[in-house]
Formats: structure tokens, C-alpha cells, sequence
């Protein structure tokens, strides 16, 4: 066992009302890498988010996060872990620059911390032209865009990011995925990205991790994988082929 | 713990810049001014020309000018005050995603709980605060009578008790956001709920009474004894019933008992009736410490469902 790990996780399993959602799930994230969780809807990825946030518990196995058991300290491993959670919800009275306030204060940071990580997140994020908007006249791009700005004042090691490009035009596609490259390129941030966007995925990821039914049928280099699947050599490859491969394959 | 203290402050100036929060406090100011200026003018006028009697200031909160008295106004609309600041409270946030998000954040799930219903409490503590001060004031220059200090302590046990109230409704009000997903669903619900309390208990405790004790007539004296005695305990599942019979007695010194007369024995009618002075401050608590005992009880066991509940929930059902 590798220990340099940042995520953990070992027979990580999740039962709701007798359907398995995550089945056994053992995987291991090394410190700076980007990885993609793959898998079809409902196989159980958010779920393991989940587990791993330590909002909820798991049925069997164990996970750490930076050394931390999430389901024996939540509240610690909420404050390392920035979550951009799929379809989030914002307070829409409030304007962004309240919101990250709150945010901020929900963290613990002391006022001057945060209001200079809070003007660095908007700058970050390109909002800060929008900061006294309020949230309700926010495009949905922007929204996303604050979310990313929301898990910055964290300042975490650690980022999960669920479907961050869902339901996006293309521009503010581009835009989020410059973000996301940014984040991992220059804050060197350890990053669980679950997301449909295969381009994406190939564009940014070192690893690549399947789910479909709970199991996680495939992980590994894509290049290993394209190796393994389809037999060609490296840069031909798109990872929608290896990803339609291994979704007939699990499909009776 | 120190998760709380973000969401009570975050939760107060959502309230106090609601339109909800400002409707309500115009609404139930007006409603206690006018039924206070109209209950001065009656007891100024009944008093032109009489010796003051004690404890008169008093009077204002419990006599009827108009239609109804402070006192009952509180009994019957308060409920709506708890209801109306608190059947949101946990779907909503649950519909608009922003549950989750502050559950990722590095906080105790039961900061969220704890937090909003202890602001909910503080912004009902500042309505009845604020109007019970009006009020007080608007008395003073109507009556001309200053109030004393025992007064003063009568008015500000009252003033605990009606939060208690009050918080009770916001508790049940919560429990139904947490329950039901739908706001509309958990809304009606504690519409239905404070109505059944409110006016069903106490039509339904007759007639259940009346029919457990068929022999009870005129020629049965423990029939009736024991009709009156069911039905005064049914009516008192009603948090209303024990709102009205606490306020009462804290508010009118001269009421010396909760039970109905056919319920006393000889001895305490003859007491009632040979000590006519008013009962001290202190008796007066006791006499209805058991009711507010109570209410603090459901109030309690309230919220503590609501606690259990939210706690339990899974993330990915919210």
C-alpha cells in the first residue's frame, strides 16, 4: 500500500435500503493527481463523494482523507475538502460577496483572512465586477463560477468536483474548464473530478477511474487502459472508446 | 458548537429583512394597539368615578374591549407567529440545494437545527418584547396608573410564557419543514395541526366527556364531578388551553385556581371564598407552574424529534 495516499479508500461499500450503491471500492489517490471518476448515472460516484465528505456513513470498509477516517471526524475532513457538489444551491438574496462572508464564516476564518482570500477567489473566479450582484441575477456559468470561488476561500489540499460543467453552454464550458486546469496546474490541488465531459476528462486527468454499478471496473493511466481495451498505442485514442467499451462489456 | 454562531446571524437578518418577518410584526402590533387602546378607554371609562382597584393596569391584557383581549388574541393568533417564521425552515433550503452546502461545510449538522430555531425564538423574544413594551406604555397613558413593581414582574412572567408558547408553534412548525419535502404540504400541515389544537380540542372534550359519563346528571353529584374532570383533562392536551390557563392566573391575581368551581372540594371553596385578597406573586407562579412546566416539556420533546429526525436523515435523501 502506497502511503503518500491523500484519498483512501478500502472495500468502501454503501447500502441504501438494501440496493448496494458503492460495492467494495478500494482506491488509491497519490498526493497532486487529478482524478477522473468516470460512470454512467446513479453508479454510485456521488455517492462516494459522499462517504468520503463524511456526510454519510458508510456500510462497510473505511476511507481516509489526508489521514482523516470521515465517518469518525466529519467536521474536520469538511474543512479539508472543497466540495462543488452537483446542481448546488445558492442563498439568491444574498449578493457573491456575502455569500463567501458566510461561507468564510462557516470555515472559522478570522475577518481580514478571509476578506483577502475572498477578493483573490473573486478575481480567481472573474466575478469580482459582480460581487454586489445578487445571486438571483447570477447566469448559471457565474453560479458554477462561484462555487469554484466558495471552495477557494477553504483553501483545500484536497478538491472534489461533481459534474462542475453540467448544463453549461459551451463558452461558459471553456471558461469553467480554464478554471479547473488552473486550479490543478498552479495550486497543485489533489482533485476527484466525476463528470460526463470525456473530452474533459482526457484533457486534464493522470488517472481515470470507471464506476458503473456500484464497482469500479476499471482504473488506471488512460494510456494503460487504451492499451488493455483497445489495442492501440498512445495519442490515437479517445477515452469515449474506452469508456463505451467497458459500458458494453458490464451491460448484459 | 461555535458552527452555530454564523447560522444565527445569518439566519436573524434573513428574517428581519423579509417582507414575511414585516408583515407579520405590522400586523400583530396593530392588532394588540388597537384591542389595548380600545380594552384602556373601556376600564378608564369603567372606572370614572370609582376607587382604583388593585392591580388595574393589569386589566389591560386581560379585558375585552372590542372583541377579544390581548391575552386570548396571543392564545388563539400566536401559534400563527411560530407557524409562519418556521414551516420553511429545512425544505426550502432542501429544495434550493443549499442544505447540502452548508452541510459540506466544516459544521455539525446540528449547528443547522439548533441555529435556526434558536433565531427563530430570538426574532418571536423581540416581537413580544417590543409590543409588550408598546403596550405597557400605551396603558400608562390611557390609565394614568403607573404600574407597581409586582405589576411589572406579572408582566414580564407573562412576557416568558408567551415565548415559550410562541416557540412551542415554532417548534412544531420546524418539525413539519423537516418532515414533509413539500413547503405547501408542511404549511397546511401546521395550519391543520393548530387548528385541531386550538379549536377542536376543547369542542371534542365535551362531547367525549359527556359521552364516557351518560349517568351524569343532576342527581349524581361524582358523575358530574368526573365529567368535568375528563373533560378538563382532554382540553388540556391543548398547548393553548395550558397557555390560556397560565397567562390567566399570572395576569389576574384574583384568580386563585386553575380547576373549575364543581371540581373544588368544601374546603378549598370555602378558602376561595373567605380569602378574597389577591394571591401573592409567588403563589400565583405556583398555582401554575405545572402548566408551564408542561409547555416547556412539549416544547422540548418537540424539538427533540425534530432533532432526531434531521440527524438521522440521509444526505442523499435531502
Amino acid at each position: 500500500m502506497e502511503t503518500n495516499a491523500i484519498i483512501e479508500t478500502v472495500e468502501l461499500t454503501k447500502v441504501y435500503n438494501g440496493q448496494v450503491a458503492v460495492d467494495h471500492l478500494t482506491l488509491q489517490i497519490p498526493k497532486g493527481e487529478v482524478f477522473g471518476f468516470l460512470g454512467p448515472n446513479g453508479a454510485g460516484k456521488t455517492t462516494t463523494l459522499l462517504m468520503l465528505l463524511g456526510l454519510t456513513e458508510p456500510t462497510g470498509g473505511t476511507a481516509r482523507v489526508l489521514g482523516v477516517d470521515p465517518a469518525r471526524e466529519p467536521v474536520r475532513v469538511k474543512g479539508l475538502i472543497g466540495y462543488l457538489q452537483e446542481n448546488m444551491g445558492f442563498y439568491s438574496d444574498l449578493n457573491a460577496r456575502q455569500m463567501l462572508d458566510f461561507i468564510a464564516e462557516l470555515n472559522r476564518l478570522p475577518y481580514d483572512a478571509a476578506q483577502v482570500r475572498i477578493d483573490e477567489a473573486l478575481e480567481t473566479v472573474g466575478l469580482t465586477g459582480e460581487s454586489k450582484k445578487k445571486i438571483s441575477a447570477y447566469s448559471r456559468g457565474m453560479r458554477q463560477r462561484l462555487g469554484i470561488a466558495e471552495l477557494l476561500i477553504k483553501n483545500p489540499q484536497v478538491v472534489f468536483l461533481d459534474e462542475p460543467t453540467l448544463g453549461l453552454d459551451p463558452d461558459a464550458t471553456n471558461r469553467m474548464i480554464e478554471l479547473i486546469e488552473a486550479l490543478c496546474r498552479e495550486k497543485k490541488m489533489t482533485v476527484l473530478l466525476s463528470s460526463h465531459m470525456l473530452h474533459l476528462v482526457q484533457k486534464i486527468c493522470h488517472r481515470v477511474g470507471i464506476m458503473i454499478k456500484g464497482r469500479m471496473v476499471a482504473q488506471g493511466p488512460m494510456e494503460q487502459l487504451a492499451k488493455e481495451k483497445l489495442g492501440i498505442g498512445s495519442e490515437k485514442f479517445t477515452l469515449e472508446e474506452i469508456y463505451m467499451k467497458y459500458f458494453q462489456e458490464v451491460k448484459p | 458548537m461555535t458552527g452555530i454562531k454564523p447560522i444565527v446571524r445569518k439566519e436573524l437578518s434573513d428574517h428581519l429583512s423579509s417582507y414575511r418577518f414585516i408583515i407579520l410584526f405590522a400586523l400583530i402590533a396593530m392588532v394588540s394597539l388597537i384591542t389595548v387602546y380600545m380594552a384602556g378607554l373601556q376600564i378608564k371609562k369603567d372606572l370614572e368615578g370609582v376607587a382604583k382597584p388593585q392591580f388595574v393596569f393589569l386589566m389591560i391584557f386581560t379585558s375585552s374591549g372590542a372583541i377579544f383581549s390581548l391575552q386570548q388574541f396571543v392564545a388563539f393568533f400566536g401559534p400563527l407567529i411560530g407557524l409562519i417564521l418556521g414551516f420553511d425552515t429545512i425544505n426550502r433550503e432542501r429544495n434550493e440545494g443549499t442544505l447540502s452546502k452548508l452541510l459540506s461545510q466544516p459544521i455539525y449538522r446540528d449547528d443547522v437545527i439548533n441555529g435556526k430555531f434558536l433565531s427563530g425564538v430570538l426574532i418571536i423574544a423581540v416581537m413580544m418584547i417590543s409590543i409588550i413594551l408598546v403596550i405597557t406604555g400605551l396603558g400608562l397613558s390611557i390609565l394614568g396608573v403607573v404600574p407597581g413593581v409586582e405589576e411589572l414582574w406579572r408582566i414580564f412572567i407573562y412576557l416568558i410564557i408567551s415565548i415559550i408558547y410562541i416557540s412551542f408553534w415554532l417548534g412544531v412548525a420546524i418539525l413539519f419543514s423537516i418532515v414533509f419535502r413539500s413547503v405547501a404540504t408542511s404549511a397546511l400541515a401546521a395550519l391543520a395541526v393548530w387548528i385541531f389544537f386550538s379549536f377542536f380540542v376543547s369542542l371534542g372534550a365535551s362531547v367525549l366527556a359527556s359521552s364516557l359519563t351518560p349517568d351524569a346528571g343532576s342527581s349524581d353529584p361524582d358523575a358530574v364531578l368526573r365529567r368535568a374532570a375528563i373533560e378538563r383533562a382532554i382540553s388540556l392536551t391543548s398547548p393553548m388551553e395550558l397557555y390560556t390557563g397560565s397567562t390567566a392566573t399570572i395576569i389576574d391575581p384574583m384568580r386563585k385556581t386553575n380547576r373549575m368551581f364543581v371540581q373544588m372540594g368544601i374546603m378549598e371553596q370555602l378558602s376561595i371564598s373567605r380569602f378574597a385578597g389577591p394571591l401573592p406573586l409567588r403563589q400565583s407562579v405556583i398555582v401554575v407552574l405545572p402548566y408551564i412546566i408542561s409547555m416547556i416539556a412539549i416544547t422540548i420533546v418537540c424539538f427533540a424529534i425534530s432533532y432526531t429526525v434531521f440527524m438521522r436523515q440521509e444526505i442523499r435523501s435531502l
